[in-house]
């Protein structure tokens, strides 16, 4: 049996404002304000290999605690607006849906500090090669990372679902490198040190990428109510949510 | 089929109202199961139904199917025609002066309404439990119960105590009340009074129960009680229950219908309304930002 639906009367009130609005508020300001943070950290850690800047890789490694902090926050905050709000519908997916971005953001943020890390040790060292490929990754992941959470904020599943086919573009880049640096490796193993941590980041970043074909998917679900992972739609070109 | 009804009323089904209808025909003896009419109609196909009190149209052009063996809850603001609707569906609104309807209720692919259908007939066969539980004040627990069996005739007394258990057993009542059978039903408390009263129009076994409100003067634990009742007799009764709960419809039913100024607004599985309803005022409402 499907759904029926009549259009409302004529005379339907408006929206009443509920005296704990200003909790999902700050759930939702907590959110975008991890998603800005993240992405802060991905792009500041990629600054920090391509110039051999120690001191900004380190100052990465060291604002990794806010966003562990703020996923913290985000749980607690969800956790508190189920338990107390016994919310449905939208915001209901907007409460489950924000734990689970949250976690994929911490995640990120994780990895920007791993590429911070490495980015340290290779600072101390002459480049293996141009970096040329890893900042491109890094642009891709990133872009992906903004429409995702655009979608948080304008609702644009069009270009959520446009993140999920491009995580293969990322992948494909990931595959390339690995090839190319493997090659460096069997050519000159004094490059084995060098051309590992370039793998370890170009994976990095290939992970990011997919925790923003996640939250993609996840902000997709909340603006439609449609479970899209693992499905036709993220994998083929075309098509609308 | 209503036919039938009349042929089943005669085998032993009796008025299934909480507060029974007016015996007729005496039956020899009930059978031991309900009849459920035809497994592929729905219990109630409901077409363009328009309900009038006087000149005031207080449900307009409802279309809905209600599915056998399931539970459907009805939400909606007060007077939006929740509990009209609900008394159409056994023709209960009839009892209303100036009272009057259109459409058609199908009920298992009967008309409900066609002429030469008794309306007392109808409501042995759709019970009723009420929000306000109306033991009889004069009868113990056990006449409660059996009530309406005897006011149909019904005299062997090995049948009537086990349907005294029964029912009380399915209104999880049994427990608490086995040793006290003849004490007064306005003894018990509201809860139990409520499951007394669920009790005794399961006793006649409807086909279909309609709850109006059941568990609105009930404390946690008895409303966690009847929800266990609802979820148990659903295996064999079609339930439609109006709540002002949100969460006891999403808890207790497969489907809920959404009914706003006479019109139903919205109708889906429960999970749909409450995850994702289509309609905005659906959302508004289930979410508490109507008003």
């Amino acid at each position: 049996m499907t759904t029926q639906t009549t259009p409302a009367p004529a005379g339907f009130p408006p929206p009443m404002k509920r005296f704990f609005d200003t909790e999902l508020e700050t759930f939702r300001s907590h959110l975008i304000l991890m998603g800005e943070t993240a992405a802060k950290q991905v792009r500041s850690s990629i600054k920090a290999l391509v110039e051999g800047n120690a001191s900004l890789a380190d100052q990465v490694i060291a604002a990794d605690d806010e966003l562990d902090q703020l996923e913290v926050k985000i749980d607690e905050e969800a956790m508190r607006y189920m338990n107390l709000r016994a919310p449905v519908a939208t915001e209901l997916r907007l409460v489950i849906v924000g734990m689970k971005a949250s976690h994929d953001l911490e995640r990120v943020g994780d990895e920007a500090t791993g590429i911070a890390k490495r980015a340290v040790r290779l600072s101390a060292e002459l480049p293996l090669k141009p970096y040329v490929d890893i900042p491109r990754m890094a642009n891709i992941a990133l872009e992906m990372l903004r429409d995702a959470l655009d979608c948080f904020l304008n609702g644009d599943t069009e270009r959520a679902l446009a993140v999920c086919r491009r995580d293969a573009e990322v992948d494909s880049i990931n595959k390339q490198l690995y090839r190319e640096l493997t090659s460096f490796m069997i050519e000159k193993p004094e490059t084995i040190s060098r051309a590992i941590e370039l793998m370890f980041i170009s994976k990095s970043l290939e992970r990011i990428a997919d925790h923003a074909t996640n939250i993609a998917e996840e902000m997709i679900y909340l603006a439609k109510g449609k479970d899209v992972r693992h499905s036709d739609e993220v994998k083929k070109n075309g098509g609308a949510v | 089929m209503i036919t039938s009804m009349k042929q089943d009323s005669q085998a032993g089904h009796v008025p299934a109202a909480s507060t029974p209808a007016a015996p007729s025909a005496a039956p020899s003896t009930p059978p031991s199961n309900p009849s459920n009419g035809p497994r592929e109609l729905p219990a109630f196909a409901v077409k363009d139904l328009n309900l009038f009190y006087g000149t005031h149209r207080a449900v307009q052009e409802v279309n809905l199917e209600i599915p056998n063996r399931s539970v459907t809850a009805i939400i909606g603001p007060s007077g939006c025609g929740k509990s009209t609707f609900l008394r159409t569906l056994n023709r209960m609104h009839e009892l209303t002066p100036g009272a009057h309807h259109t459409g058609t209720i199908l009920m298992h692919g009967e008309d409900l309404y066609r002429a030469g259908i008794d309306p007392t007939l109808v409501r042995r066969r759709v019970g009723m439990v009420f929000q306000k539980s109306n033991p009889f004040p004069t009868m113990t627990v056990a006449e409660n119960v059996l009530v309406g069996l005897r006011l149909n005739g019904v005299k062997d007394k090995s049948l009537l105590r086990e349907r005294l258990e029964q029912s009380l057993r399915m209104a999880a009542l049994w427990d608490e009340v086995k040793d006290n059978l003849h004490k007064s039903g306005i003894s018990l408390s509201g809860g139990q009074q409520q499951r007394l009263c669920i009790a005794r129009a399961l006793a006649v076994r409807p086909e279909i129960l309609l709850m109006d409100e059941p568990c609105s003067a009930l404390d946690p634990i008895a409303t966690a009680k009847v929800e266990e009742l609802i979820h148990e007799i659903k295996k064999e009764y079609t339930v439609v229950i109006v709540t002002h709960n949100m969460q006891q419809a999403a808890r207790c039913s497969d489907r809920t219908a959404f009914f706003y100024m006479g019109k139903l607004i919205e109708y889906a599985e429960t999970k749909a309304i409450f995850m994702n309803p289509t309609q905005p005022q659906t959302e508004a409402y289930v979410s508490g930002r109507f008003g």
